[in-house]
């Protein structure tokens, strides 16, 4: 005769595990870790380029960098300046907490004040892994349209900080910013909010700035929470 | 899009289970999975039968129990099933709504056999 055994354990709790295990880390050295996500071609990499460019003068970065293949992005990012780790997920289409302990390994902690993890491509799965950072960064770009955060609620609804990138394509793209902005706020209700341009620096400064506190924030508590 | 990923750490959860029962057959696993959880049970079914193979729970029926979203207002406590695109109270409108159901995902118990045998080790597996 079958038996029933209960268990109620959530499926995702060894990632969850990991995770913690991961923050605990970046914890311990007092380094303020980002994940950043985005869908393919949204501005990830350049974002980071900026990043590294406008605060390698004040902060010591480092960037694990998630691709299904190549090391183009972590190529980069260290020409940008920042000490640089590649992940190959080998066709997996997130990082899970595994592969960035594995990544956080290969960087001395007590070297740098802020990681920035840099997500594979992709608006869904990546939403489901937590790997122990201290913000779930979305970048969103004009030209993806203005449905996304509709079309993308798991992704949406996660996020501490998101940037609009791409501003300066305004003018040229039917994107209507307020039924964006709307679509956000019913999911992510004053998730704060940068609309950006890499491609001509507007609106950088502001996400410089946060980056900044946070990390500020992180050497002070070292949990990360600015204010 | 992950599946083959949950499906392991699935199996991993169901067979430790099965151990400290003593079980040598897992015959049935319940799952729970909501509505916002993005999980495709067609696809956690097609990469089961891989993962399984030549484990105790080879050849496990999968039940899938789907909870549906509900979303609670936060200013006027309205509870309700949020319709497709607008998410926002139906009874005020407001957009600062709280979900509270439908991101579950997990094991929420299995079936054991105590009598059962367990399967020969997969080839190569």
């Amino acid at each position: 005769m079958p038996q029933r055994v209960p268990v109620v354990e959530n499926i995702l709790g060894a990632n969850d595990r990991l995770a913690d295990e991961n923050r605990a880390a970046l914890d311990a050295h007092r380094v303020l870790g980002l994940n950043l996500m985005a869908s393919p071609g949204a501005g990830k990499t350049s974002l980071i380029e900026h990043t590294i460019r406008g605060l390698s003068g004040s902060l010591r970065l480092a960037v694990i960098d998630g691709d299904i293949a190549t090391s183009l992005d972590a190529d980069r990012a260290a020409a940008a300046g920042a000490t640089a780790v590649q992940i190959n997920t080998g066709g997996e289409c997130h990082l899970d907490a595994v592969m960035v302990q594995g990544a956080l390994h290969q960087l001395d902690l007590t070297a740098f004040d802020l990681l920035i993890v840099e997500n594979v491509g992709n608006l869904v799965c990546p939403a489901s892994f937590r790997l122990g950072t201290h913000f779930s960064v979305l970048i969103a770009s004009v030209p993806e349209g203005d449905d996304k955060p509709f079309k993308y609620p798991g992704m949406y609804r996660g996020v501490d900080v998101l940037l609009v990138n791409k501003i300066d394509l305004l003018p040229y793209v039917d994107f209507d910013m307020p039924r964006f902005r709307q679509g956000v706020e019913i999911l992510n209700p004053g998730v704060r909010t940068f609309e950006v341009s890499c491609r001509t620096g507007e609106g950088l400064p502001a996400w410089l700035d946060w980056v900044q506190a946070a990390v500020a924030a992180a050497q002070r508590s070292g949990t990360g929470r600015p204010g | 899009m992950h599946e083959l990923a949950v499906t392991q750490s699935m199996l991993e959860i169901v067979l430790r289970h099965a151990r400290q029962a003593g079980a040598p057959r897992v015959v049935e696993i319940h799952l729970v999975i909501g509505q916002l959880s993005s999980i495709v049970d067609d696809s956690v079914a097609f990469y089961w039968d891989m993962v399984a193979r030549g484990t105790p729970a080879e050849g496990a029926r999968l039940d899938f129990r789907r909870v549906p979203a509900r979303f609670q207002c936060q200013a006027c406590a309205h509870e309700y099933a949020p319709p497709p695109e607008t998410w926002a109270c139906p009874a005020c409108a407001s957009q600062q709504v709280r979900v509270i159901a439908g991101e579950e995902f997990s094991v929420e118990s299995i079936e054991v056999d105590p009598d059962g045998v367990r399967p020969p080790e997969a080839v190569g597996g």
